[in-house]
C-alpha cells in the first residue's frame, strides 16, 4: 500500500515539477524505467506466489536499472547502443509479460 | 482476509496483505523506489513526447544527419537538372522567336525586293513627259538601270491608259502633274493608280517592249503611255543626282524632245504590287533552306 501511495506520489510530482532530464541521462532512462517496471512487475508476482521478499524486491530493482543502464552505456561505447537498447527492451518486455500473465492467473484464476 | 488463512488465499487477499502499511525500513526502501519509478515515467513521457531530437542518441543523430544530408545531395542533383533543362527549354523559346522574328525580318524585305508588299519611304518621283512619243522602252530600262544602281529599293511606274492613237494619250491629270516641276516636297507622290493609268511594280523580270504603234511602252505586258511617273524609294539625294548626270537619264530625255522631272519626297508610296506565280519546277535547295 505504501509502494502504491508512493507511485502514485511519484507520478504527481513529476507532473507537478515538470523535470528535464539532463543530458547525459537521457539515453539510459526509458532503459531504465522499463527495467523497474519488470522489477515491480516481479514484485506482485512474488507477492501473489508468497515469496515475496523486500530485501530481493529492492536489490532487483536497483540491479535491474543499473545492469540496464550498464548495457545502455556498453552499447554505446561499441557503437551498438540503439540495437542493445532495443534488445533489453525486448527482453523485459517479455519478462512483462509473462510476469503479467502470472499475476492475471493469480487473480483471476484464467 | 486474515493472516491465519495463510495457505492459499485469493490474489487480491495476498496483494492487499503485502500492501498493509509496515514501518519495516525494507518497505520504506521499496516504496521509495517505487515513487522514483513513478517520478522516471513521468519524466520520460514527458520528455519523450517533447522534442524528437533531443532524446535521440549520438548514432541516430548521425543516422539521421545522414540520411538527411543525402537526400539533401539527391534534391540539389535533381534542382540543378532541372534548372539546366529549364534553361534549355527558355533559350530555346528564345531561339524559336528569334529565329521568327529575323525569318519575318527577311520576309519582309524579300516581299519587298519581290513587288509582293506595299513599300513607303523616302524617294523621288521622276515624271517624264514625252509628247512627241519618242521614248523607248531602252530609255525607261535605262532610267530603271540608273535607279538601281542608285539604290532604289522599290520602283513603280505609272503610265496613262494607251488610248490607241498618239493624239489622245495625253491625258489632262497627269498633265497637270508634269507642270509642277518644284511641287512641295512634303506632298506625298501618291502612286495609286489614278482613273488616269496603269500602274506596274518594277522588279527583276520586269520587262520594256516598244508598243507595235509607238503608242507607248509595254511594261511587263501592260500599255503604258506616256506621260509617265516613276516613283522609287531610296536615298532621294543620290537617286536625283543620278539622274541628272550629264549624258545621264534625263539628258538623254531632253535629247529625244522628251522632258524628265526629278522631285524628291521625304515619302512616297509604292502601293503597286507585282503578282508572282509559284515557281512550277524550282524547289528550295536543303540546303539553301536549313542556311536560311
Amino acid at each position: 500500500m505504501i509502494a502504491a501511495i508512493a507511485l502514485a506520489v511519484g507520478v504527481v510530482l513529476g507532473v507537478i515539477l515538470h523535470p528535464t532530464v539532463p543530458v547525459g541521462l537521457q539515453p539510459y532512462l526509458p532503459i531504465a524505467v522499463v527495467a523497474a517496471l519488470d522489477a515491480v512487475f516481479g514484485a506482485i508476482r512474488a507477492i501473489l506466489d508468497g515469496i515475496f521478499d523486500d530485501k530481493v524486491f529492492v536489490v532487483s530493482f536497483i540491479a535491474n536499472v543499473l545492469v540496464a543502464a550498464l548495457i545502455v552505456f556498453l552499447g554505446d561505447q561499441l557503437g551498438v547502443g540503439s540495437q542493445l537498447s532495443t534488445a533489453v527492451v525486448v527482453v523485459l518486455g517479455i519478462r512483462i509479460f509473462s510476469n503479467a500473465a502470472a499475476i492475471r492467473r493469480h487473480l483471476f484464476r484464467a | 482476509m486474515t493472516e491465519d488463512q495463510e495457505p492459499r488465499k485469493s490474489g487480491l487477499g495476498l496483494l492487499v496483505d503485502a500492501g498493509r502499511p509496515r514501518a519495516t525500513r525494507a518497505q520504506l526502501i521499496g516504496a521509495l523506489l517505487c515513487g522514483l519509478l513513478g517520478f522516471a515515467l513521468v519524466t520520460q513521457v514527458h520528455s519523450a513526447t517533447g522534442l524528437g531530437f533531443t532524446t535521440a542518441r549520438q548514432s541516430d543523430l548521425v543516422d539521421i544527419l545522414d540520411s538527411l544530408s543525402s537526400r539533401s545531395d539527391q534534391l540539389r542533383a535533381q534542382i540543378a537538372a532541372e534548372q539546366t533543362s529549364l534553361a534549355k527549354l527558355t533559350g530555346g523559346t528564345d531561339q524559336t522567336e528569334a529565329a521568327l522574328e529575323e525569318a519575318q525580318q527577311r520576309a519582309a524585305t524579300l516581299q519587298i525586293l519581290a513587288g509582293t508588299a506595299a513599300a513607303t519611304g523616302p524617294g523621288i518621283d521622276l515624271q517624264i513627259t514625252d509628247p512627241q512619243h519618242q521614248v523607248a522602252a531602252d530609255d525607261l530600262l535605262e532610267a530603271l538601270e540608273e535607279l538601281r544602281d542608285a539604290g532604289a529599293e522599290a520602283i513603280q511606274i505609272t503610265g496613262s491608259a494607251a488610248a490607241g492613237t498618239t493624239g489622245t494619250t495625253t491625258g489632262g491629270t497627269t498633265g497637270g502633274t508634269t507642270g509642277g516641276t518644284a511641287g512641295p516636297a512634303s506632298a506625298r507622290a501618291t502612286a495609286a493608280p489614278g482613273a488616269s493609268g496603269h500602274v506596274v511594280r518594277l522588279v527583276a523580270s520586269s520587262f520594256f517592249v516598244d508598243a507595235p504603234d509607238r503608242s507607248g511602252i509595254l511594261v511587263d505586258g501592260v500599255l503604258l503611255a506616256p506621260p509617265y511617273d516613276i516613283v522609287a524609294i531610296g536615298d532621294p539625294h543620290t537617286m536625283s543626282t543620278a539622274m541628272g548626270i550629264p549624258g545621264g537619264v534625263l539628258d538623254t530625255l531632253t535629247a529625244k524632245g522628251a522632258r524628265g522631272t526629278v522631285i524628291t519626297h521625304d515619302t512616297v508610296e509604292v502601293t503597286a504590287l507585282h503578282q508572282v506565280a509559284a515557281p512550277q519546277y524550282a524547289r528550295p535547295a536543303p540546303a539553301a533552306a536549313s542556311a536560311g
